[in-house]
């Protein structure tokens, strides 16, 4: 089950990644409004949702990864898996609620 | 530890004697990117909060992100990305069985390094207004 999401999330982050990164590259550096306005566009906006809610996903199952790999002792391997799981839902919904706001004009 | 009850089992291999495998760096990097990416992904998400704020909050995350320290994160962090893009869809074709044999495997190597390469002056160059 954890296997195949890690793959379908991949696999979803392919296009997603360059629909992403494109806007985002162009938006750094340039002046509030102007970054306003890119993601104010719908399109911009639920790219930048969904890739937000995939990488939170693909993200925290290849942290665990790493973690079970890396992490020895019960205790230090239930506190990193907790903070891993804490990490990666605030980036994903901070990222969703940011768009959104900008999106909705608040 | 190796020879405690060992009987006739065969032993593991031991990555310390391994002469290191260029594809056996590139598997270690598929992970470091990951990890590494968490950290980018940390400060673009910073970047979209302060986007959402204010103006004022912007222009301070913005200035850090393309300072010349943020810059070079950034770049690093792109071909970290393109690297883990690239050796990701080869880790996906391994998946579906396809790709096992030493040679498939030594050349896929090869385009996934080239293919980041590529893909980080792509990004340079239309962060830069190029296309």
């Amino acid at each position: 089950m954890e296997w195949w999401r890690q793959r379908i999330t991949a696999v979803a982050l392919i296009p997603l990644v360059f629909l992403f990164v494109l806007p985002l590259s162009r938006a750094m550096g340039q002046d509030y409004d102007d970054v306003l306005k890119i993601y104010e566009h719908p399109f911009n906006a639920i790219v930048a949702v969904l890739f937000f809610i995939t990488i939170m996903s693909h993200l925290r199952q290849g942290l665990q990864e790493v973690i079970v790999d890396y992490v020895h002792g019960k205790a230090m391997m239930t506190i990193a898996l907790l903070a891993n799981t804490m990490f990666t839902t605030l980036i994903g919904v901070t990222g969703v609620f940011s768009v959104a706001k900008i999106a909705f004009g608040g | 530890m190796a020879d405690v009850n060992r009987g006739n089992r065969p032993l593991s291999p031991h990555l310390s004697i391994y002469r290191p495998l260029y594809t056996m760096i590139l598997s270690i990097t598929h992970r470091i990117t990951g990890v590494g990416m968490a950290v980018s992904l940390t400060m673009i998400t910073w970047w979209f909060l302060a986007l959402a704020i204010n103006e004022k909050y912007f222009e301070l995350a913005n200035a850090m992100l393309t300072s010349v320290v943020g810059g070079f994160v950034l770049i690093v962090s792109l071909w970290a990305l393109s690297f883990h893009l690239c050796n990701g869809i080869r880790h996906l074709f391994w998946d579906s069985g396809k790709g096992f044999e030493l040679e498939t495997a030594w050349r896929s190597g090869l385009a996934v390094l080239a293919g980041s390469v590529v893909l980080t002056i792509i990004g340079v160059l239309v962060s830069r207004g190029v296309f």
